[in-house]
């Protein structure tokens, strides 16, 4: 049971969060499909650190950017996504 | 002991126990010799161990939904009024027939369920009923638990697990270092080793000295818990810890649980847990009377239970010969000391040698049962058989250990060869393993060790230990030469003859070898024999146990019941109920009530004895004939405002939407990534920057979801605030021919022209008018504040009332819509579908830049020929249609589609078809119009002939809704 890190409310359980994808399969609007379709579903997989998205789900419902070692699940660093207003 | 006694039965027969025994202490003092059937061959089997690692001795505990099968008899404490019977024995324990298995192992080795199961089908299908039969532990109780469990959370800078020497010394130092601290222990009584040891602390009995360092704990402000178990170590140097409060099937104290899940986030751990004592392996060395030494050191010193008369103590290591000290202090006779050393010094043999047969070289081979209990043991010294008329053999084969939090932690093993152990070695997380789980013996060291762990200093502890307890060797665990069964799994029936096995048919890693043979695989895991299969494997491979490998220690550590985890999230708790604003007023309206995620909707309003159905398809001809009302307030409404408003929506929705005029609304879909709808609403333009978004109830969530995603994360830089207003806003459907005539006299004022919106006040509030239909007739949804709901509803329906109509639920809804051929998300949009597929793709945005447009570019979505479209079904032969059934040319075919929804005919079809009508998904259906074909529902028994036609069955011009 993780403990993250949350830009706004501090530490919390890994239970109050949600993971949404790895940063680099979130898909711009102005893609071209085969780049989009890529993005989606041609995902790398790498043993050791990743960018990973995540949402304060059952907290203040802010997103977040976690960069997180998928071996040892040591968190290194975590920022806050979309505007300093709050969803 | 105080003397107090408790009162129990088991298998029926009451008995009696001293306070404070285990039910396997008090069973071993009644002279209970075989408590259990082996789950395989169904050997009988008596009590071997002394703790959490019993592996044989398992029993259901507790009657009706308080009882808790396959509990250890060594782990449930005694209370007036326990209820135990045996398991996994038909039609007793004393004459199994099950145990015919025993006389036909042969039938059933190593990797028999393996095989079986990887075998051909039809060898399962023969054998399961048999199996199922014959094998089992105990089963599950059919009745609700009637207790209550408790989840808790805890924060503490150290967390000592276990109450033993070790762990008190560290929870102890801790809290005087100001430390806060928890610490927990599974047993009923802190001490651990120290209560089946006579050894003194600091001048005072061990026993005492535990108590009393409990209670400069507590005072110093740490938190002590005694019966609870850590079972997990997680991330984040999370423990967690099971609690019990009652035992196994006992009534709980009022307004207390039976249990309570502690979920401990720590600074730092101490695993004090302790090692399990190893098994000698040989023949017959499950049979009832033979159990671990150190177990039979706990009885009797702890529980006054002496579990043999004439003893035969087998060791491989020093610390076997306290037990045989133990036994002969207690009155019983020790026949002789098996050491399966060569070489025998040091004080304590030069002890046991004043006092008994100490002989060197010398190990059990094969044992003998007189009425189920064991009377012979034949053992080997150096060359020669010689046999003991004992009833009783108390064996050590080393200690492994407990280091599961270590490696559930995320630690690494490292390999001791003197000890023949696998110790804790690195930590991943803020952890240590200290006293005898980190391979200490000497119990001045050890509490030297945790008073330094705990962050005491060095200090030394005054320990008087009549034994000069030095270093005892643990002895290697190789499993000597035997004859007949020698059991490594006791509860799985695992034999070293199953491991040879194993190793002769190809299996060489452990990990096959543990599948196979279902080695550690029970409710113990493997506690005590793992390490004896280990070896032998390691034997066979010519290499040292390390390298041999080792299993996954998994959660938990020992079995959690199912209560624990759910904790008050049960019956009416196991989810929230969300109840309408207007609950009240359907309830009054006699609503029936149907769930819709976590919503209680009015299905309908039956009246007079009405069925539901009949009730339904009156409403439904109430709108088409005059109006209608429906509380639609928990359909997903989304205000989103400013500058870049526009743009998110066109982000969101498929269809043209940021060039609405003012006080227009227009019918949208939403799709996933992949093209496929994912919801549908409708979007207004409320004023010059806010538009309002409905989309369906059961989306609701997704859809907030998917809103904020990509305001906050794909375009973060949009100026433009999404903000959910369901549950501020209510909202009424009114809709027939009449609804505007209704509408008109209450607000005042003209009504808005289809798909307009305006802002008007009725029965003196502020309400929104949204023209939209779903059911097909001319309708209006008027939103207005929540809390002003009930003002808004009552108005209306007086109107309603008086113009001839009323209130119509879910049911009546769906049937206009049916005609309509609006689609429902859940139903015809299953996921599977694209615009294209529900006839909506003329509505799409060409240019895209909407989510989903890219993957609706992938071929296989591009080209509508083999895809399943939406049609419309009508009965010919005037039958209902069975909703689900497969479309099919005949009965038995691949399907070619099925009906999603099905429903009666609300309005006469015009060309007298008088069967139930429907929406289905069809292979190619665009161009199976006018075909027939058969919905066939092989679950229902039914099969009805539908023709195929468009999915509108009503208005088809859409006539009626507007002005
Ligand atoms: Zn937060």
């Amino acid at each position: 049971m993780m403990l993250i890190e949350c830009p706004h409310c501090g530490p919390r359980a890994q239970e109050e969060f949600t993971y949404e994808r790895t940063r680099d399969s979130v898909v711009q609007l102005d893609d071209a499909p085969e780049v989009a379709m890529a993005t989606l579903y041609a995902r790398t997989n790498p043993r050791g650190e990743e960018n990973e998205i995540w949402r304060h789900t059952l907290g203040c419902r802010g997103w977040l950017e976690l960069r997180r070692d998928r071996m040892s699940h040591a968190i290194v660093a975590v920022r806050a996504l979309g505007r300093a207003v709050l969803p | 002991m105080s003397g107090e006694t408790a009162r129990f039965t088991f298998d029926g027969k009451s008995y009696t126990a001293q306070a404070g025994q285990t039910l396997a202490a008090a069973l071993l003092a009644n002279g209970v010799a075989v408590v259990a059937r082996s789950f395989k061959y169904h050997r009988p089997r008596g009590i071997m161990a002394a703790g959490v690692e019993e592996p044989s001795a398992l029993v259901t505990v507790g009657e009706g939904g308080r009882a808790e099968p396959n509990t250890r008899a060594t782990d449930v404490f005694v209370y007036d009024g326990l209820v135990a019977r045996s398991q996994n024995a038909w039609p007793s324990l004393a004459f199994d027939v099950g145990a015919v298995n025993g006389l036909a192992a042969r039938l059933i080795p190593a990797g028999f369920y393996y095989k079986t199961f990887f075998g051909p089908p039809r060898r399962w299908m023969v054998y399961e009923r048999f199996i199922r039969k014959a094998a089992g532990l105990g089963p599950a109780p059919q009745e609700a638990d009637p207790d209550a469990f408790d989840h808790r959370a805890a924060f503490c800078d150290v967390l000592v697990v276990g109450a033993g020497p070790a762990g008190l010394a560290a929870a102890l130092a801790a809290t005087q270092a100001g430390q806060r601290v928890v610490l927990v222990e599974q047993d009923s009584l802190p001490g651990g080793a120290l209560l089946r040891e006579d050894a003194r602390i600091d001048g005072q009995d061990g026993a005492d000295w535990a108590q009393g360092t409990v209670a400069a704990i507590r005072a110093g402000g740490g938190r002590v818990l005694l019966r609870a178990t850590a079972t997990g170590y997680w991330d984040g140097n999370l423990v967690s810890v099971v609690e019990r409060l009652a035992e196994p099937g006992q009534v709980p104290a009022p307004g207390t649980p039976v249990q309570r899940l502690w979920k401990v986030r720590c600074g730092k751990v101490l695993l004090a847990t302790g090692a399990i004592e190893r098994p000698l392996a040989f023949g017959g060395n499950d049979r009832p009377g033979v159990m671990l030494a150190q177990a039979v050191r706990h009885y009797v010193r702890r529980h006054g239970v002496v579990p043999g008369r004439r003893a035969v103590v087998a060791t491989s290591n020093d610390d076997g010969y306290r037990t045989a000290f133990a036994l002969a202090d207690a009155g019983a006779q020790v026949l002789a000391v098996l050491d399966s050393r060569t070489v025998l010094a040091g004080p304590l043999v030069e002890r046991a040698r004043a006092r008994f047969a100490v002989l060197a070289d010398a190990r059990p081979i094969d044992t003998r049962v007189a009425g189920r209990r064991l009377s012979r043991v034949i053992a080997q010294v150096g060359g020669a058989e010689t046999t003991f008329a004992a009833d009783l053999l108390a064996m050590s084969g080393g200690f492994t250990p407990v280091v599961h939090l270590h490696k559930q932690a995320g630690g690494d093993l490292a390999w001791d060869a003197a000890a023949q152990a696998f110790l804790p070695g690195t930590a991943r997380q803020a952890q240590a393993s200290i006293g005898a789980a980190a391979g200490g013996h000497a119990l001045d060291a050890i509490l030297a060790q945790g008073w330094a762990a705990g962050g005491g200093g060095a200090r030394a502890f005054a320990v008087d230990d009549p034994l000069g307890l030095g270093t005892p060797a643990m002895a290697a665990a190789i499993p000597q030469a035997v004859r007949g069964k020698a059991f490594v799994d006791f509860q799985n029936d695992v034999s070293l003859g199953d491991v040879d096995l194993a190793w002769r048919e190809g299996y060489r890693s452990v990990e096959h070898l543990k599948r196979y043979t279902t080695l550690g695989m029970g409710t113990d895991q493997g506690k005590t024999g793992n390490m004896a299969a280990l070896a032998r494997l390691a034997q066979a491979q010519g290499v040292e146990i390390p390298q041999a490998g080792l299993t996954t220690f998994r959660p938990p550590y020992t079995p959690t019941t199912l209560g624990a985890f759910a904790g008050a999230a049960v019956g009416d708790h196991a989810g929230p109920v969300r109840r309408l604003r207007l609950h009240a007023a359907h309830e009054a309206l006699g609503a029936v009530w149907q769930p819709v995620g976590y919503w209680f909707r009015p299905r309908g309003y039956p009246r007079n004895g009405e069925s539901l159905g009949a009730a339904s398809l009156r409403e439904a001809r109430m709108v088409r004939e005059s109006v209608g009302m429906v509380d639609v307030s928990t359909l997903a409404t989304f205000e989103i405002a400013g500058p870049d408003a526009a743009a998110l929506l066109e982000m969101a929705c498929a269809t043209t939407i940021g060039r609405l005029a003012l006080g227009r609304g227009r019918y949208t879909v939403m799709l996933r990534e992949d093209g496929m709808v994912m919801d549908d609403g409708t979007a207004w333009r409320l004023e010059e920057q806010r538009y309002l978004l409905t989309s369906s109830t059961g989306g609701a969530d997704r859809m907030a979801q998917h809103l904020s995603w990509l305001r906050n994360v794909v375009a973060p830089d949009l100026k433009a605030s999404v903000v959910n207003v369901q549950e501020h806003l209510g909202a009424v459907a009114l809709a027939g021919p009449r609804a505007a005539a209704v509408l008109a006299e209450l607000i005042g004022a003209a009504v808005p022209a289809h798909m307009r919106c305006a802002r008007a006040m009725l029965a003196g509030i502020e309400v929104l008018v949204l023209a939209a239909s779903y059911s097909g007739e001319r309708a209006f949804e008027i939103y207005a504040p929540g809390h002003d709901m009930a003002v808004v509803w009552q108005a209306l329906h007086e109107a309603v009332v008086a113009a001839g109509g009323g209130a119509y639920g879910l049911d009546a809804m769906d049937h206009l819509r049916v005609e309509k051929g609006h689609v429902v998300i859940g139903a015809e949009v299953d996921g599977r579908v694209t615009p294209a597929d529900i006839g909506l793709g003329g509505m799409l945005r060409k240019q895209g830049g909407f989510v989903g447009w890219q993957g609706l570019q992938r071929p296989a979505l591009a080209d509508p020929a083999g895809r399943r479209h939406l049609v419309g079904v009508a009965a010919v032969d005037g039958q209902a249609l069975p909703e689900g059934a497969m479309l099919v040319a005949r009965e038995g075919d691949v399907p070619l589609g099925h009906v999603t929804t099905a429903s009666p005919r609300v309005a006469p079809d015009p060309e007298g078809l008088t069967g139930g009508i429907g929406l289905a998904l069809l292979t190619d259906g665009a161009s199976r119009q006018g075909e027939e074909l058969l919905a066939w529902s092989a679950t229902r028994g039914q099969t009805v002939r539908v023709r195929v036609c468009e999915p509108v069955f009503y208005d088809r011009e859409g006539a009626r809704y507007r002005d």
